[in-house]
């Protein structure tokens, strides 16, 4: 593997945290991100739970679009195909994690039912096929790979600054018609403020 | 016979104030938030999304009886994804351009909470009519709503509405406002309205959990959350 080579997958993992970042800037997993942020414990293992979802469903889907369903030209049953194989997939890991890693299995097995119909897990299943499109060689299954844990640990910044300001949030006086989720919008709209100052960050730090 | 014209009117007309899905029952946030920034964007993606889910809660509640307990959220996930793929092909043949507009967020429907949530809470529990009803009700209440958050934003951030010039001439657009801080901006200020509107100031306590097909494994979360306490 060449410089290159490396300087492309770090910019692909950076690029997932910051500047594309699923909850703050493509508004996937908004249900997890409002309705598992009031604490910061629950928050850091939920995002470590969809993270892992993310890693292996993408590892699991990316050969399958193109090993079976475009040489067959059923390219078009992705929607429906994908949705399965990951619902599938969330029933194992919790079975695997439970039979052999069983302080895994405590810490984050609560979570694994919540991520089946999670739409950050099918989107970026999905985003990555259509970004590295082109032709589907080994090195743009890693380069699937980096982009799926990046998108994962870039929920997991997100989910875990919020839930930092959730808790402030809890203590303030809030107008009455604004307290609870209304308030828990706007507060997201403003790290989400911060993050568009990420924009170009990517292309400056390895251009 | 008019009682039950009257409670059949009531299943159409509560999703769209009174169980509106998105500001009082929050289910659909991505969608809503995501495609919001145009108007004929939130046109194109509530029409999808009432089309998904009339046919998916009449074919839910065709086969409440033959569906086993056990494996209903996954035979729901797959009519729901059928369902989706019609309509993702049917736009990709007929208007391009919404597709790519939409983009992810087309097949992103499959996973749109609205849809399995009124599967799992209406369609398995009552007759074909009512359940169409239902879907076609909470579909108007989802396509209003976008469409009221799409023109806004539109407006403040471009200008225009549908893409016809209005504030132009005197004012800049605020850009800010078709970013995504500005969804969530918005969004936050219409669910404080809708709430002062209800009347009663009250806030849904729980976001979103109320109509989450999933909120078996929600409660068991809330519960540890209370434990930790």
């Amino acid at each position: 593997m060449t410089g290159e080579t490396i300087k492309g997958l770090v910019s692909i993992f950076l690029a997932a945290i910051l500047t594309e970042n699923y909850i703050l800037s493509k508004f996937l997993g908004i249900c997890p991100f409002l309705g598992v942020s009031k604490k910061l414990n629950t928050a850091a293992s939920m995002s470590l739970a969809v993270t892992l979802v993310m890693v292996i469903s993408t590892a699991v889907t990316w050969p399958i679009y193109y090993g079976v369903l475009v040489p067959n030209n059923l390219a078009y049953l992705q929607t429906i195909v994908f949705i399965l194989i990951i619902a599938a997939l969330v029933q194992l890991i919790e079975i695997t994690l439970k039979r052999y890693m069983k302080p895994l299995y405590n810490a984050l097995g609560i979570y694994l039912p919540l991520i089946t119909t999670n739409c950050a897990v099918l989107g970026v299943t999905m985003l990555v096929i259509d970004k590295h499109t082109a032709s589907p060689e080994s090195f743009h299954f890693l380069q699937a790979i980096i982009n799926a844990f990046g998108s994962g640990i870039g929920f997991l910044v997100a989910m875990v600054l919020f839930a930092g300001v959730r808790e402030r949030l809890e203590t303030c006086d809030i107008p009455k018609s604004l307290r609870g989720l209304p308030i828990t919008l706007i507060a997201a709209s403003l790290v989400s403020v911060s993050f568009l100052g990420f924009q170009g960050l990517v292309e400056g730090l390895l251009g | 016979m008019a009682a039950r014209k009257k409670t059949l009117w009531q299943e159409f007309t509560k999703g769209i104030v009174k169980e509106n899905p998105v500001l009082r029952l929050v289910l659909g946030t991505c969608a809503t938030l995501a495609v919001s920034t145009a108007a004929s964007n939130a046109i194109g993606m509530g029409l999808a999304t009432t089309f998904v889910l009339v046919c998916s809660n009449a074919v839910i509640s065709l086969l409440r009886k033959v569906i086993p307990d056990k494996v209903r959220i996954p035979s729901y996930i797959t009519i729901i994804a059928g369902f989706v793929t019609i309509v993702q092909m049917f736009i990709q043949a007929y208007s391009p351009d919404l597709d790519k507009a939409l983009g992810i967020y087309l097949p992103l429907i499959v996973v749109n909470c609205i849809i399995l949530g009124r599967a799992e809470m209406f369609a398995n529990k009552n007759p074909l009519l009512p359940s169409i009803l239902d879907g076609l009700g909470m579909g108007v209440g989802f396509t209003a709503t976008l469409l009221l958050m799409g023109i806004i934003r539109e407006l403040l951030g471009s200008g225009t509405v549908f893409g016809l010039s209005v504030t132009a001439s005197f004012m800049d657009p605020i850009l800010i406002f078709i970013l995504p801080p500005g969804g969530f901006f918005v969004f936050g200020l219409l669910v404080a309205l809708a709430n002062r509107l209800s009347g009663e100031g009250k806030a849904p306590e729980e976001i979103g959990c109320k109509g989450c097909p999933l909120a078996g494994g929600c409660s068991r979360l809330q519960a540890k959350e209370g434990s930790d306490k």
